[in-house]
């Protein structure tokens, strides 16, 4: 019977696409109902920044709440609007959605659990962390709608200004790690919770936050939407399993940010107490999948934190932040990460 | 120029934004105000002006007196009420009609009514069905009567010493 299963097992690795396959869909599950139980996390956050109680109806404190949304969505009429484009209208989720989840094959869990360790891996993540704008462009044109073509705008405008900030951040990560692939990125930050780039490259981290922030079009950079200047932005005209699609891909944008803003500034699988004398010995000290998933965690409840806090940027304000304020700031630290690396401040894998 | 030197990297400092997080993460430890309205419930003041209800005597003889105070005084016009002359010469409704969704519920009524007869329970759970049900009829008022009886005298005993 084991040896029967051992060899089933020897078969599907010997298979490279059935294998492949598998491991895709061993993390796009956890990562679905991850996104599902984010959106009942945030509705239970921002409830208590509020002093309420949020969803505790259905289920047990409210746990089955995400799927009762989930059914009521797909059980909606999907509304096509007259004069949309039909093909773009359709397919605007899924490009908003695809790439929130293809950026996962390059995510290091730990030091082997990665789906394509990938040289890279920085490159690609930029890649398809801006292609996800495209659904929300494509959405907003394909609706024939003002307030969608408004948001659309808004979005991509945003877009274009928080890319280039948000890549110089992550220049000063590739000057310091000298790699591009996000695996070594990691092992370039062990030594414990001061070795990880958040200390030497703190204005980049912070910078790198705020352009995720724009980047998922989240609160307090929510302009897209804008559900108080033009209704609900690019997604007015979505209802039912489409504008599921787009919620589901809002939320695991902000994953997968938090998820890079671990690898990229806090050490991703590695231990904060690596090396330190007593609590370094035990697995707490180990470099774990466990610390990877904690920090993640921490990232995402960040992203809440902020929402239930700070009100709405105006158009204006958001360019000026971004052009005037973000990009010389980040150039100024690129060249001050080169001279840490060239003086030897900041030496990779102490 | 020294001062908005100074002011700029203040602002690069984010102190505002940083002790707004402050506060909501102090509100986060707070303990919740949340009522979860059908198992925990507000108290309710016995002056509540919820659903109307015709009153009886202790021996089952109904208070009104069809002396139409309510019906003039009713500001919405919500009340209509017909009345005869019994065979002991006392005056009795034999309709008494009140209209909820023209009903606003200012106690007027209950203030006029010499006989405490027609009062303003403390019921704020209903719902009609129709808009035919929306009219309540006399039997239904002293239906209702009867039912919360022990509640409305129990909130009149309250609110005696105040009136």
């Amino acid at each position: 019977m084991f040896e029967m299963i051992e060899s089933v097992f020897n078969w599907i690795q010997s298979q490279y696409l059935i294998w492949t396959v598998l491991k895709i869909v061993v993390i796009v599950l956890p990562l679905i109902t991850a996104v599902a139980f984010y959106t009942y996390f945030e509705r239970k956050v921002i409830g208590s920044m509020q002093i309420r109680v949020g969803p505790n109806r259905v289920g047990p404190l409210g746990l089955i709440q995400p799927f009762a949304d989930v059914f009521k969505l797909l059980l909606k009429e999907i509304v096509l609007p007259t004069n949309a484009n039909r093909f773009l209208f359709v397919t605007a989720p899924v490009i908003a959605l695809a790439p929130a989840f293809a950026a996962w094959a390059v995510v290091p869990f730990n030091d082997f659990l990665v789906l394509a360790d990938v040289d890279a891996g920085l490159l690609y993540v930029l890649a398809l962390t801006s292609l996800g704008v495209y659904g929300i462009i494509i959405a907003g044109w394909a609706s024939n709608s003002k307030y969608a073509f408004l948001g659309a705008m808004r979005a991509a405008a945003q877009a274009v200004s928080y890319e280039i900030a948000m890549g110089f951040a992550l220049v000063g990560v590739l000057i310091l790690a000298g790699s591009m692939n996000l695996r070594e990125i990691v092992l370039a930050q062990q030594g414990g919770i001061f070795d990880w780039y958040w200390l030497p490259l703190f204005p980049l981290f912070v910078i790198y936050m705020i352009s995720g922030l724009a980047e998922t079009n989240r609160a307090p950079f929510d302009m897209a939407e804008g559900e108080s200047e033009i209704v609900a932005g690019f997604h007015v005209e979505y209802s039912g399993a489409a504008f599921a699609v787009f919620f589901l891909a809002e939320y695991a944008n902000m994953i997968l940010i938090s998820g890079l803003t671990a690898i990229m500034f806090a050490g991703g699988w590695l231990s904060p107490f690596e090396g330190w004398p007593v609590i370094g010995d035990t697995f707490l000290g180990q470099g774990s999948i466990i610390w990877f998933l904690a920090k993640t965690v921490i990232f995402m409840f960040m992203f809440l934190w902020y929402r239930a806090t700070w009100p709405r940027y105006r158009y204006d304000q958001i360019m000026r932040l971004g052009w005037k304020v973000l990009i010389p700031i980040t150039l100024v630290w690129v060249m001050l990460s080169a001279l840490m690396t060239v003086l030897g401040i900041v030496v990779k894998g102490s | 120029m020294m001062k908005r030197v100074i002011e700029y990297l203040r602002s690069l400092l984010l102190l505002e934004l940083l002790a707004g997080m402050g506060l909501t993460m102090r509100h986060f430890f707070r303990p919740r105000i949340t009522i979860n309205y059908p198992e925990e419930k507000t108290p309710k003041s016995p002056r509540f002006r919820g659903l109307h209800a015709l009153r009886r005597y202790p021996n089952g003889e109904e208070r009104c007196i069809a002396c139409k105070l309510c019906e003039a005084v009713c500001p919405a016009l919500a009340i209509t009420i017909d009345s005869t002359e019994n065979d002991d010469g006392s005056r009795r409704t034999t309709a008494y009609e009140i209209d909820l969704f023209k009903c606003i519920y200012c106690g007027l009524c209950e203030e006029s009514c010499p006989v405490d007869s027609i009062v303003l329970t403390g019921v704020l759970e209903y719902h009609m069905e129709s808009r035919e049900e929306g009219i309540l009829t006399k039997d239904k008022l002293l239906a209702i009567g009867d039912r919360y009886e022990s509640e409305i005298a129990e909130n009149r005993n309250k609110d005696a010493a105040y009136r």
